[in-house]
């Protein structure tokens, strides 16, 4: 067992670290709970010493029943079509190339390096990249007349087309962030399917089961958990967007528009401080919702699994 | 030990020395550090470049610190400015879109010093028009130095083309109207149009020519509504106009709307006199030869002006330095040695007309003789708050093309940003 001293020293091993944690993150957090439940952004908000009131959760109801607030509402309708589509089809187009890939193909390193490089890029350069290729006039709407067919009409990024709410430019941002993560996604599952022990495969071969039955009943639900942990951290990821979208479709595309950009937005470009403090906690809610249960189970003890 | 000690004694030495120094140099000439803070790199760079070099040759004791900050046509830079001025660190003086855009944040929020005095001392009053002298004043005084004007409400258009397709330049949205369908037939987008604010920078024209001079300056006193029958139907002309613009709007830059106009596929283009420098300055093309403009259908008459400014903040650590600053923007020579590269005009009217070329000169013209109304798009005649959440207002007007929901929209933001009563 660890004596005191090592304790002390680990202690102060990680003290500093605390510190900046306590000051620049929940200290930061704090702040802006405050400042939401106040009215900072009235007209001389930028004032040296600014008025402010505080006025309870009346910019929480704004932003959820007011009139000229409807922007908010659809933006979180976005984000969560958005993290919905682009979580499931990094997991199937990442499940896809790894099973693939796992054919011990020749030129497999060369394969995995190709897919999983556009993980390194950034999100404003990946939004920039896919902004070029979906303009709707000489972008990938012109690849058909190469073939001698006429070249699609469908508007990308300035689509206002709606599918059961689904706001259709939305698909463009996905198929940006599908592109940019199938690659982290593949890795994982292609690291799940090799760790998976052959004896499993050899028993269910001895059982008569071929190879698609091999994969549906035996690998499928051995990577469960590596489905959960990418579900958590392309989640969060795709809550929390902000970059891709800026990139790819600018600040005022409504029906792209996600609740990161408005934050900025409002609070920047309209300076309303308090309402825009009001959306990063309901932001920081949605997170947590997603990264909390994660954590809980994770950091269970393992005798109790 | 002992050498070491030596060391750290000279260094404490010099130190003291060094900053004694610092303290003795004022003198009447102004001297230290100044600090300009402005969204111009790229193309706009060379322009405060010249003037800050002109500055330096005034004053040569101060060192000039050019700090730009660069991206989103300074949606950056208003971020970074926002949190030093909240921080308490003002830059010694910035880059700011002259009216409302400095008076609706800054000023009530009492953070910029009145230039009344200045202005009365250096005979501005008489230098600027008056129009534009109401829109940067308050009842309190006058809060910053203009140092371009550009005009928003221009119509671009290829004078070959318009041959060609057997129009001629509209001079009312309702000949606009009337030639929109055959030019469409032909398969010529009418009106070429560019991303979400080149949306509200045609709607700017559009309802300025639909409520006259003396109509918009009464909206944004706050004593026209915004649901009066002529805001509405300006928002019902509006609709009929985007049907004549190309349905990939959003997806082009204002740049890539003008080269529309250029290459022949689309015939007219409404846009800020940036697209002059554009044409001139980066396609090579010739004004009045290669491209021609006009005022924009139904202003006539009217100069929409915007305008880059430079005022003093509350607090700016060398404020000798960057008063001596602004006493030459302000001045004829340096209108002249700035605007010409920058691609605007000076908003003086007696600047020398002969350092610019055929379209500024123009423009110069109807500066000195039209009435001035303020740009919305740009920052003149409505605050930030005001310009944030006509955003939402143009969607909502975009998604469901209703002009009675639009203006009624229109009227609760204009109520919530103090504009409307």
């Amino acid at each position: 067992m660890q004596s005191r001293k090592d304790r002390m020293i680990a202690v102060l091993m990680i003290s500093p670290s605390l510190a900046l944690l306590a000051i620049f993150v929940y200290g930061f957090i704090g702040q802006t709970l405050y400042i939401s439940i106040t009215d900072w952004g009235q007209s001389a908000a930028l004032a040296l010493n600014p008025e402010i009131h505080s006025v309870g959760l009346q910019n929480y109801r704004e932003l959820f029943t007011g009139f000229l607030d409807a922007r908010f509402r659809h933006d979180m309708l976005n984000m969560l079509f958005f993290t919905l589509l682009f979580v499931g089809s990094a997991l199937i187009s990442g499940l896809f190339l790894a099973t693939l890939i796992d054919q011990h193909i020749r030129g497999e390193a060369l394969f995995r390096t190709i897919f999983l490089l556009p993980m390194s890029l950034s999100f404003i350069v990946t939004g920039t990249i896919w902004r070029w290729l979906l303009q709707p006039t000489g972008g990938v709407n012109v690849l058909p007349t190469f073939v001698g067919l006429p070249a699609w009409d469908f508007l990308w990024l300035s689509s206002r087309s709606q599918a059961f709410g689904f706001n259709l430019a939305l698909i463009g941002v996905i198929l940006a962030a599908t592109w940019q993560m199938s690659g982290y996604t593949m890795a994982l599952y292609l690291a799940g399917l090799r760790t998976i022990p052959e004896e499993l495969r050899e028993a269910a071969k001895v059982d008569g089961a071929n190879r698609l039955q091999i994969y549906r009943y035996v690998e499928l639900p051995l990577l469960m958990p590596i489905t959960w942990s990418a579900v958590i951290i392309l989640g969060h990821i795709a809550l929390k967007s902000f970059d891709l979208v800026f990139a790819m479709a600018g600040p005022d595309n409504a029906p792209t528009s996600v609740p990161a950009i408005l934050m900025y937005l409002t609070t920047f470009r309209g300076n309303q401080f308090a309402k825009g403090a009001s959306i990063a906690v309901i932001l920081l809610i949605t997170v947590s919702a997603l990264i909390i249960p994660y954590l809980v189970t994770s950091l269970r003890p393992r005798s109790a699994r | 030990m002992k050498a070491t000690r030596w060391l750290s004694l000279i260094i404490v030495g010099l130190l003291l020395l060094a900053s004694s120094t610092a303290m003795a140099a004022s003198s009447t000439s102004p001297s230290g550090n100044l600090e300009i803070f402005s969204w111009w790199a790229g193309d706009e760079g060379p322009a405060l470049q010249a003037l800050i070099e002109r500055y330096e040759k005034l004053y040569p004791k101060v060192k000039v610190i050019n700090g730009t900050v660069t991206g989103g046509a300074g949606v950056n830079a208003k971020a970074v400015l926002k949190t030093r001025m909240l921080g308490g660190d003002p830059p010694d003086t910035f880059q700011v879109h002259a009216g409302q855009e400095l008076i609706g944040t800054w000023v009530v929020s009492e953070r910029m010093e009145n230039l009344n005095s200045l202005y009365t001392g250096e005979g501005w009053k008489k230098a600027f028009p008056a129009g534009l002298l109401s829109l940067l004043s308050t009842d309190r005084g006058i809060w910053s130095v203009p140092v371009n004007i550009h005009r928003s409400n221009v119509l671009w258009y290829v004078p070959e083309n318009l041959k060609k397709w057997g129009v001629k330049v509209p001079e009312s949205w309702k000949d606009f109207l009337a030639i929109a369908p055959a030019l469409k037939a032909k398969g010529v987008v009418p009106l070429s149009l560019g991303e979400n604010w080149t949306v509200a920078h045609l709607w700017e024209s559009v309802a300025l020519a639909r409520l006259g001079a003396d109509k918009w300056q009464a909206l944004w006193q706050g004593k026209l509504s915004w649901t009066s029958p002529e805001v509405v139907d300006a928002w019902k002309l509006f609709g009929q106009i985007l049907e004549y613009t190309n349905p990939d709007a959003s997806s082009l830059s204002w740049q890539q709307a003008t080269d529309m106009v250029v290459k022949g596929q689309a015939a007219f283009n409404v846009m800020g006199d940036w697209a002059a420098g554009y044409m001139a300055t980066t396609l090579h093309l010739q004004p009045d030869k290669d491209f021609g403009w006009a005022a924009s259908p139904g202003t006539k008459g009217v100069f929409m002006m915007l305008s880059d400014s430079f005022g003093l903040p509350v607090g700016a650590a060398n404020r000798e330095a960057t008063l001596a600053w602004l006493r030459l923007l302000g001045s004829r020579e340096a209108q002249d040695i700035f605007n010409p590269l920058k691609g605007s005009i000076s908003a003086r009217v007696d600047s020398d007309l002969s350092k610019y070329n055929a379209y500024l000169q123009s423009a110069a013209k109807d500066w000195r003789t039209n009435a001035i109304a303020g740009s919305l798009a740009h920052g003149v005649v409505a605050n930030e708050r005001f310009m944030n959440d006509f955003a939402t207002v143009m969607e909502i007007f975009l998604k469901g093309r209703n002009p009675q929901a639009a203006a009624k929209a229109a009227q609760a933001v204009a109520i919530q940003s103090g504009i409307g009563r």
